[in-house]
């Protein structure tokens, strides 16, 4: 028997090179030993990408896509198909998982210069996929033929009619319809479920591809094999399989405890995930009264709103992309970590991440004068955090980089000073209780904690020069 | 095998011959893939005229009718109001509607064929919103500038009673008027007009 199974894997080996691939991939591939937790969220993205793919299949087997149908049949996958309830909670908080995954592993890829030589184009890559991802997830929300999928399409797809000469003819192409109807559903549904999920992995295969190639970069940002061993295995290395598989596993592990509390306990996320609008089938006739893109496009939406001309506008909305592209020739500084970066540096990060939340805190809110100016600046900000970057990057005084990874303390070592900082704030205080005899508790304590607060200020001062 | 022998220009020119023939067939098959996403013939025929009938309007009423699937406002003008309009021309951005789309019989101070009936088309020139109906003068939420008009609470735009667009907002012309026309005192048919029967 044994003899025979040896056979059968002798006769597979010898017609495709599966060892090969494994060793190439995974046993032979060395990863930099010092990932922290910011290079989770690459294998949490492929995780999430098989849940988005298993949960939309077994969706469209009960979904149909007809401006008739398809409100009450998203309403029928919610209470009368068995678990349905579920598989469309995993879809639609998969999504919303999915974005704060990819926006979490490209800002690792900002702080520690993953877009730098030579790994541009793994970044051009993964900036294809975040648009496309964004493709997706637009064509994806006009499914469900509500209120905010509809009114939400509309204004997108009238982005388009922004465009001189074409514009018009473009979104009506787009529509297939003078306004959004039946045959936009339709179509949206041909590219939500095929077009865009075989383009997504297509590219998420040329990204691994890519990374692969040239190998992965880390918190020190230092190339791990320009110093190998005798058998021309980097020093700093360790091979991505046992060590982190098993690692990802652990990660998965901790992502499925907050993804499974989304789906039992806040589906909707207060109407970040799913918005309440979205609950009232569309109608043509009336928009709701404020409407507002799903989270993860609030930023660019903000954008957009800022500026108070229509073409200038969605030029502004674009750019705020096609920036991204261009991050690894904008920056110029030659160090890749943001360890071993200058202040001013770590400073417009610091801004940069700031008018970004901001913006997207904007775009979830009405138009009020107010809220459209503070939105200007933001913009400001972020357009000025990439555009200026030729210039600030090049006068940044870098701190000298290590030629070998640098130890960095474990949880372990930490946790010492952790208990430390809990004592000196919660101290052990003699308290009377209801009996009148003293105990000792732990209280606050007011100057250890005031003190504990002007300790975090300096090193946060230290921390940006 | 061997090269031996091989006519290569011969080759080269097979290679570009077939290259040619097959983006001339890739342009060809493009055609009618990318024009089936075009509007079908059903639905550019789908657009019959809609009739609105005023006898039940009272004055500063609007009512909202579905035309070609699109939102069309009929709104009864009360004479405060057009006088609040003729007041406005310093703070719009194109008072004569020298841009936006509408019949000529519509191209005037009032946009209208009677000042007291408007009608347009009730999206948003700006991303297609269906803006809002805020006939009050001055409310807390929209300022002592606001004299009445549609606020699109998408993306901020500002129209009159008009549906002239504001100054300084995203929206770049007034709103949209469909052909309409008048069959008895009473009674609106929008989607048709008397233009075309002249011509």
């Amino acid at each position: 028997m044994k003899n025979r199974i040896g056979q059968c894997t002798d006769w597979f080996l010898s017609r495709f090179p599966l060892v090969k691939l494994w060793n190439e991939h995974m046993a032979h591939y060395y990863a930099p030993k010092n990932f922290n937790i910011w290079y989770f969220f690459g294998s949490l993205a492929l995780f999430v990408l098989v849940n988005q793919f298993v949960t939309g299949i077994m969706l469209t087997i009960n979904y149909k896509p007809d401006a008739k149908l398809a409100f009450d049949s998203v309403e029928y996958i919610m209470r009368d198909v068995n678990w349905g309830w579920l598989v469309r909670y995993m879809h639609s908080t998969g999504a919303s998982a999915f974005f704060i995954i990819v926006y979490l592993h490209m800002f690792r890829g900002v702080i520690y210069g993953s877009y730098k030589h030579p790994r541009e184009l793994i970044w051009i890559f993964g900036m294809l996929i975040f648009v496309a991802l964004m493709a997706e997830a637009f064509m994806g929300y006009l499914l469900p033929w509500g209120q905010m999928s509809y009114w939400g399409a509309q204004v997108i797809i009238s982005l388009f009619s922004a465009i001189p000469v074409i514009g018009d003819d473009l979104s009506l192409w787009i529509r297939g319809d003078y306004v959004i109807a039946d045959a936009t559903l339709n179509r949206f549904f041909a590219f939500h479920v095929i077009a865009v999920p075989l383009v997504l992995l297509i590219l998420v295969f040329l990204h691994i591809v890519a990374l692969h190639e040239v190998g992965s970069n880390n918190p020190d940002g230092i190339e791990i094999k320009e110093s190998k061993d005798p058998f021309g295995v980097p020093v700093d290395g360790i091979p991505f399989h046992p060590y982190y598989t098993v690692k990802d596993i652990v990660g998965i592990g901790v992502f499925l405890f907050f993804f499974a509390t989304v789906i039992f306990y806040m589906p909707e996320m207060g109407g970040y995930f799913l918005e309440h609008a979205n609950f009232i089938p569309a109608d043509p006739l009336k928009t709701p009264e404020h409407i507002a893109p799903v989270w993860y496009f609030t930023p660019f939406y903000a954008i957009l709103r800022a500026v108070p001309d229509k073409f200038a506008g969605v030029i502004a909305m674009g750019g705020a992309i096609v920036v991204l592209f261009l991050l690894p020739w904008l920056d110029r500084c030659k160090v890749k970590s943001i360890r071993y970066r200058g202040g001013i540096y770590k400073k417009a990060v610091l801004l940069f991440v700031i008018s970004f939340i901001g913006l997207g805190y904007l775009g979830t809110q009405p138009a009020t004068p107010g809220a459209t100016l503070v939105a200007r600046i933001l913009t400001v900000i972020y357009f000025g955090f990439f555009l200026l970057m030729p210039l600030y990057t090049r006068w940044e005084k870098t701190k000298p980089v290590p030629t070998r990874l640098t130890h960095q303390p474990s949880l372990e070592e930490r946790l010492p000073g952790w208990i430390e900082f809990f004592n000196e704030v919660f101290p052990q205080t003699p308290v009377k209780d209801s009996h009148g005899n003293t105990v000792m508790k732990r209280r606050p304590d007011r100057t250890a904690m005031i003190n504990a607060l002007i300790r975090f200020a300096k090193k946060l001062k230290e921390s940006l020069d | 095998m061997t090269n031996e022998g091989v006519n290569k220009s011969k080759r080269q020119f097979l290679t570009s011959a077939l290259t040619v023939v097959g983006a001339v067939g890739t342009g060809f098959i493009a055609v009618p893939f990318l024009s089936q996403m075009q509007p079908s013939a059903k639905a550019m025929a789908a657009g019959a005229p809609v009739d609105v009938d005023l006898t039940k309007m009272e004055p500063g009423q609007l009512i909202r009718v579905a035309w070609r699937g699109k939102p069309v406002w009929v709104l009864n003008r009360t004479p405060d109001v057009l006088e609040t309009l003729t007041t406005l021309t310093d703070k719009l951005a194109d008072p004569l509607s020298n841009e936006s789309l509408q019949p000529d019989y519509c191209k005037n101070e009032f946009r209208a064929i009677k000042p007291e009936i408007f009608l347009a088309v009730g999206l948003c020139t700006h991303l297609g919103c269906s803006p809002t109906f805020r006939p009050e003068i001055a409310p807390p939420d929209l300022g002592n500038d606001w004299k009445g008009g549609f606020f699109c609470p998408c993306h901020g735009s500002w129209f009159d009673l008009a549906g002239r667009v504001y100054k300084g907002v995203p929206a770049p012309t007034n709103l949209e008027i469909p052909p309409h026309k008048y069959v008895k005192d009473t009674l609106i048919m929008v989607g048709e007009d008397n233009e075309e029967a002249r011509a």
